[in-house]
């Protein structure tokens, strides 16, 4: 649960912040240091714990910082830019700036940008971007222009990618919005442009990313007061194609703020962010925490004297300008539960408007260098509406229209198109959604079965039982077993009652009917040839392991056994059931489940059909001691554990019925008559266990006789 | 190199007690460990684990918990009801205070480490406030109904659990008042037995109480609710003890079948928040129940009956491969328990209540190398000689004559004289003179008795025919009160060194009674001192496997020693992982030094070359083939033999007889009760 702990101010001082707030915040190489550039011409660096300065300089009067001062984490210098074009190198031991390390560039400086673990960073306003090194070996060097002329860079960060530096800015030219990003491992850079779709006339306000696996998800706070997401790839996939990708804005949270004032935001991380700005009814400003995966409001704090609309987020800090003082505030976030997240729901939204995402195109364009070749907003926007009628691209909501009315050969091919594009992070539950889509119309239309485009969805890999409940209802009742054996191999969490009326339908099938279906026969080996031969391997894989009914001699039923040895082992040596209901009777063994749901189930199961499980099972066994690795030939064969666990299970559930019907009895007796071989083995090793430590006693006992001796010993 | 006869005793019957308590401290690096004798230890883990002070045990002082305070305070309780603070520096015991409550089974030190929290037989939980100079009783909580086995705080300080017999309780500690009662399922494997033991609780931030109970389970409770969160039966024995990590991200359990359970805290899914406990990863290292368990930031520390402290380290969490990466057994002290008289072949062996005193044998025969010689004579058995009283033996030592016997326990210093007269050898004592030793050591030639008291001061004591007089007391350092673990003497006994476990050592000259010179202080403890005859070069082996030789004459590091350190030692003979506990010199051969540990032990030829990491510093098998040139090119200074382990004690008798005194682990085990019996096939 999200927390503000109690703020402190870090200077009882007013800072000389003038009406724009600070220039910045930024993290020192020692924790719990922060170096803070105010508008003017100081730098401070506060140890936070302590609240209190640990030193502080300034450039001449006459020279104006234009960029906050950071930290060389690499070297421990502090870097500052004053009059947007003299860098000023220094470290704690410096006294006065004017005597520290200076050089001069060519062109202005946005900002310097530095965080752990790689050498900082200097951005351009011309969009250019350099390292500092090569900077400092040449100052003078000629900065080339990379955003057109009346582009503004608004916002940027930096990141490490898998620890390559990525850099992110955004620029604004005449209300459009561009985003740069660019990679330092290929220095390739892509631009993306923003379209503001239905939000015409909003003014985005702040920004802030972070990382989402591949994708930088950028947040922006609009006039309008709510925050979007745009997830942005890192590695673009084609970076030749850029005009292809797509990348979409999405309304994280609506209406969190009046968008009148200056607001800003931070995100905290994976689930929260940070707004300043007045809140809604009250119009007060203040700091509130919001949770984005619940869309909640977690915390807020009022701050009556009112910000300058700058906050920054570092470790388990907040920094924001309280009226004129630097206020710190300690955020704590522990483990959310639900009940915890939904506690402080404030707004009473209809719940229509917020799960439906607000779709804005972010459209790529060429590339770098090609000022010109941008787009005017009414081209971008007359592209977006061919790319949204383009039919090689379906969006997931029109795939659902179509499965809505179209014939089934055309929802395939419409799939097969949508499956052949990029994945998106939410890929699952779009197909989920798909299912389900397609299972409603079955529903609905009786004589509907889009047998292929479930097959093929099913085969993506990402479906599980939870995502599409009904799928194997209607498979069940279509007797579709190929998609059955495709959904338990697949699905990691299938009910046990499904999982058992699977079980009841493969074994009451007609062999006819099987053998029409086209059923994948990889964990099948040919287990019905030479019957001959087995009866001689299989003679001596029962002695390997122990198991021997001739020689069981004080056995009662022996013989009655012995009245028909000849006819129960050919019973039990060639397969009870064909390959292909074989082929799903192993999709069965293989599928997980616990015992205790599926007990009750198995009872439902007739008698005969229990009989025939328990034949092909114990068939299994025996196959499986033919060799010495206790394993069955073929791929993905059902493994010993799995045979004995099911015997097992079949036994418990149906132990009464199965004692009384005359044609399981000579199984039941081999059966036991096996258990019992295998206690006795457990027994007799269990003696040669003790047998052995007693040995390894005498031993010991014979070495420590010789408590005393005399030796000769030579070093060499 | 050299012929020796080596006199293989095997019947130093000495058996370490079993590990009762752990605690480990952070800010310190140490981890005390106390024993079932009521001994406690306290290993230095930044030192290469070594054992750098021990406060001796006694019978009715069965140490049932042990936990560090204030910092670097340390206290134990147990079974006689008793609170013991150990002042660490002087090695004894400060002061120990009743808490009137019965058997003590429990103690927590809050996470401020201000107050002191027992739980004891007759069902009170006590709460003592700790004072600089003693603790004071505040107040009892609720009385239960049956003894406090385990507690824990919550890490705010708030609350705590109390374990105790079929139920858990948790407390409000302001109000002292009972807020939740946890019920244990006494069932077991579905039979119910007849009580369930709550071993160990653990409280976390979050207010999950963790606890392990004698029906090997781990279970998971939410003390707001007082509910069961989550059951793991780890065992079909009990789970006796555990210990969870500063961060809370993983904590481990020791089971009575020996091994030890870590869980961690793991993501459900790969980026997702939601975390569970997972039990990860088993560890057989002990054959009997692990008493006790301690987390440290890079390690699982485990010890138990089996007498062995295993410090496992997770690799997860270990940077650098050095000494920390490796898995640790300790099972022998990192002192000497066996003394020496080279005149008349006698051994003395230390216990914690008797001495027993042999005399080799002898062999009229020789043969080649790897031979068993007949004997002519066997060992005999001297001498047994009891302490009085509950208290356990410090340190002992039997004089190079023969003739004298000295020894110390917590309160009393005794010296016996031996008469050779008849058969067996009559004791005549001696009265009391001191109170308490560390360490004691007699001059070569039987004439001077040098003690070490626990104030710091050494006392010089001449010994006569029958009597004995006090002739001087070098006081501690002004400043400090640092007892001297080690103490060496030169053969012509001019010199004293002494040692303390952190400060240099100190050379005195006995004949002028005036200290000599202070070998500047190292990094890392001393483990064995001794200096050379004739040179009167001082020795010094520490913890990190360094050798330095101080010339005290000269008041300087020797040539041998700068090169040796210049060059540095080769790598194997610095991952070595047992301290040097003896160093001895050939009288005949000054350009030798005899040295061991536990696991081999080493002549240095000053006069070779030293090895380099590429020489092969360890060679088993004599150079047979090769020639004289081979074999003089890749000869080094460091002679070692590994035949004897483990290996306690090493002398030389005379100029070719060695003594090795061995303790096959075998036998140790063979002494200890039977471990649980599992089954290796069938269910």
């Amino acid at each position: 649960m999200a927390a503000l702990e109690e703020e402190f101010t870090l200077s009882a001082v007013p800072l000389g912040a003038g009406p724009d707030g600070l220039l910045g915040v930024e993290q020192c190489d020692k924790t719990d240091q922060f170096l803070i550039t105010d508008g003017g011409r100081t730098v401070i660096l506060y140890k936070v714990s302590d609240q209190k300065p640990l030193g502080s300089w300034s450039v001449k009067q006459g020279q104006v910082i234009t960029c906050p001062a950071v930290c060389n984490f690499q070297t421990g210098e502090y870097i500052v830019v004053h009059d947007s074009k003299v860098l000023r190198l220094w470290t704690n031991e410096d006294v006065n700036l004017d005597k520290v390390f200076k050089a001069t560039l060519s062109a202005e400086v946005y900002r310097i940008l530095s965080i752990p673990g790689t050498e900082p960073l200097v951005l351009f306003k011309e969009g250019a971007v350099r390292g500092l090194e090569a900077l400092l070996a040449e100052p003078q060097q000629k900065i080339e222009t990379v955003i057109s002329d009346e582009e503004v860079i608004k916002w940027t960060k930096f990141f490490m990618v898998f620890r390559h530096p990525a850099l992110i800015f955004i620029t604004e030219k005449h209300g459009n919005y561009f985003a740069y990003v660019q990679k330092f491992n290929s220095s390739v850079v892509s631009k993306y442009t923003l379209l503001l779709g239905q939000e015409e006339k909003s003014v985005i306000q702040s920004f802030t990313a972070s990382l989402c696996r591949k994708f930088i998800s950028l947040m922006s706070l609009s006039s309008d007061g709510c925050i979007y997401e745009t997830l942005i790839p890192i590695h673009p996939s084609d970076p030749e194609k850029n005009q292809h990708q797509r990348v979409v804005r999405s309304l994280l949270l609506k209406t969190v703020v009046s968008g009148n004032a200056r607001n800003a935001l931070s995100v905290l991380d994976q689930d929260h962010v940070a707004v300043l700005g007045p809140s809604l009814p009250a119009s007060k400003e203040c700091l509130s925490i919001w949770n984005t995966k619940f869309q909640t409001l977690q915390i807020s704090k009022e701050l009556p004297q009112g910000t300058s609309g700058q906050l920054w987020y570092y470790g388990e800090h907040l920094f924001m300008l309280h009226g004129k003082i630097l206020t710190v505030i300690p955020y704590k976030c522990e483990m959310s539960s639900l009940a915890g997240a939904l506690g402080k729901l404030k707004h009473g939204q209809d719940p229509g408007t917020q799960t439906m995402p607000h779709f804005v195109n972010w459209e790529t364009s060429q590339g770098l260098g090609s000022q010109n070749a941008e787009p005017s907003k009414r081209i971008l926007r007359r592209r977006k509406i061919e790319a949204s009628v383009q039919p090689e691209v379906p969006g997931s909501q029109q795939l659902l229209s179509t499965i809505k009315k179209d014939s089934e050969k055309h929802i395939e091919m419409e799939l097969r198109k949508f499956l052949a594009i990029k994945r998106t992070p939410d890929f699952h539950t779009v197909i989920g959604d798909i299912v389900i889509g397609l299972l409603g119309r079955c529903k609905t239309e009786p004589s509907f079965y889009p047998r292929n485009s479930l097959m093929q969805l099913i085969q993506m890999h990402v479906l599980s039982y939870s995502l599409c409940p009904g799928l194997m209802e209607v498979a069940l009742e279509k007797t579709d077993v190929q998609m059955l054996q495709l959904c338990l191999q697949q699905f990691p969490d299938i009910p046990e009652a499904v999982t058992c009326a699977c079980l009841k339908m493969f074994l009451s099938i007609g062999d006819d009917s099987l053998q029409e279906t086209d059923v994948n026969m990889e964990s099948v080996s040919d287990y019905s040839d030479a019957v001959q031969e087995e009866q001689m391997e299989e003679q001596t894989g029962i002695l390997q392991n122990g198991f021997n009914p001739e020689e069981d001699n004080c056995d009662n039923c022996d013989k009655e056994l012995s009245e028909k040895p000849q006819n129960t082992i050919e019973e039990t040596t060639s397969c009870p059931v064909i390959p292909k209901r074989a082929a799903l009777l192993n999709a069965v063994l293989h599928s997980a489940y616990s015992e205790t749901f599926l007990l009750p189930h198995l009872k439902d199961i007739p008698a005969q059909h229990i009989t025939l499980f328990l034949q092909y099972l114990y068939f299994l066994y025996l196959k499986c001691s033919e060799n010495a690795t206790m394993t069955l030939p073929g791929m993905h064969p059902p493994t010993l554990n799995q045979i004995m666990d099911w015997i097992c299970l079949l036994l418990d559930a149906n132990f009464t019925v199965v004692v009384m019907i005359p044609e399981a009895k000579s199984l039941l007796l081999s059966l036991y008559k096996f258990v019992k071989s295998q206690i006795c083995i457990c027994s007799e090793l269990n003696k040669i266990e003790v047998s052995f430590r007693e040995l390894q006693k005498l031993n010991q006992e014979k070495n420590n006789r010789e408590l005393y001796s005399i030796e000769v010993l030579e070093l060499f | 190199m050299g012929e020796f006869k080596v006199h293989r005793v095997r019947f130093f019957n000495y058996v370490p007690s079993g590990i009762r308590c752990v605690a480990y401290n952070n800010q310190s690096n140490r981890l005390a460990v106390s024993r079932t004798d009521g001994t406690v230890e306290i290993y230095n883990l930044s030192a290469n684990y070594f054992q750098e002070k021990f406060f001796p045990g006694h019978e009715s002082r069965a140490t049932e918990a042990l936990c560090w305070a204030k910092g670097q305070r340390l206290f134990s309780a147990g079974l006689n009801g008793e609170i013991i603070e150990y002042d660490l520096q002087a090695l004894n015991i400060k002061y120990s205070m009743d808490a009137f409550g019965g058997p003590i089974w429990s103690m927590a030190a809050s996470p401020s480490g201000s107050q002191l929290l027992i739980g004891c037989e007759d069902g009170s939980v006590k709460l003592f406030q700790i004072n600089p100079d003693k603790i004071q009783f505040e107040r009892n909580f609720d009385r239960q109904k049956s003894r406090i086995l385990s507690l824990s705080w919550h890490p705010s300080g708030t609350h705590i659990a109390a374990g105790s017999i079929d139920y858990i309780s948790v407390f409000d500690v302001n109000s002292g008042s009972t807020i939740h009662k946890m019920l244990v399922d006494r069932q077991y494997m579905g039979v119910s037995k007849r009580k369930c033991i709550i071993w160990g609780v653990a409280f976390l931030s979050d207010g999950t109480v963790i606890s392990v109970d004698s029906a090997g389970k781990v279970q998971f409770w939410d003390s707001a609710t007082g509910t069961l969160v989550k059951t793991h039966l780890v065992a079909n024995a009990d789970v006796q003890s555990i210990a969870v990590s500063d961060q809370e991200d993983s904590f481990v359990v020791g089971t009575a079948e020996g091994t030890v359970f870590h869980f961690q805290l793991v993501s459900v899914t790969s980026n997702s928040s939601e975390k569970q406990w997972v039990r990860t990863k088993p560890f057989q290292h002990h054959t009997h129940d692990v008493r006790t368990v301690a987390h440290s930031p890079t390690a699982l520390i485990s010890g138990g009956t089996d007498t062995h402290l295993v410090i496992r380290p997770l690799m997860e969490k270990v940077e650098v491969k050095n000494y920390d990466a490796a898995l640790r057994k300790i099972t022998f002290p990192h002192r000497r328990l066996i003394s020496c008289s080279k005149k008349r072949q006698l051994l003395l062996f230390q216990f914690s209540h008797h001495l027993d005193l042999w005399r080799l044998g002898s062999t009229v025969a020789t043969g080649k190398h790897g031979d068993t010689l007949p004997l002519s004579k066997d060992a005999d058995h001297l001498l047994h000689l009891k302490t009085k009283g509950p208290e356990n033996i410090i340190c002992s030592c039997v004089s190079p004559c023969g003739s004298w016997i000295a020894y110390s326990t917590a309160s009393r210093f005794f010296l016996c004289r031996l008469n050779y007269d008849r058969v067996h050898p009559k004791v005549s004592k001696m009265p009391a003179f001191l109170r308490s030793a560390v360490q004691i050591l007699f001059s070569e030639d039987s004439t001077k008795l040098f003690v070490a008291s626990n104030q710091g001061s050494l006392h010089i004591i001449r010994l006569l025919e029958g009597s004995f007089k006090h002739l001087h007391t070098f006081q501690a350092q002004s400043g400090t009160v640092e007892s001297m673990c080690l103490l060496a003497v030169s053969p012509d006994g001019n010199w004293l060194a002494a040692s303390g476990t952190s400060a240099g050592v100190h050379v005195y000259n006995v004949k002028r009674l005036k200290l000599h010179c202070t070998v500047p202080a190292y990094n890392f403890p001393v483990t064995a001192l001794a200096i050379a005859p004739k040179t009167n070069n001082l020795v010094i082996a520490h913890s990190d496997q360094q050798i330095f030789e101080y010339s005290i004459p000269d008041k300087q590091y020797t040539e041998w020693s700068r090169t040796i350190q210049k060059q540095g030692f080769h790598y194997l003979w610095l991952q070595r992982d047992t301290p040097i506990t003896h160093i001895s010199f050939h009288p005949k051969r000054p350009m030798h030094i005899l040295l061991h540990d536990a696991y081999m032990f080493c002549i240095i030829d000053k006069s070779l070359p030293l090895p380099n990491d590429k020489t092969l510093l360890y060679n088993p098998l004599p150079p047979t083939n090769e020639s004289d040139v081979i074999r003089r090119r890749t000869a080094h200074a460091f002679k070692i033999s590994k035949r004897y382990k483990p290996l306690l004690f090493m002398d030389l008798l005379d100029e070719r007889t060695l003594v090795a005194v061995e303790r096959p682990l075998d036998d140790i085990i063979a002494q200890l009760p039977p471990p649980i019996k599992k089954k290796k096939f069938g269910t």
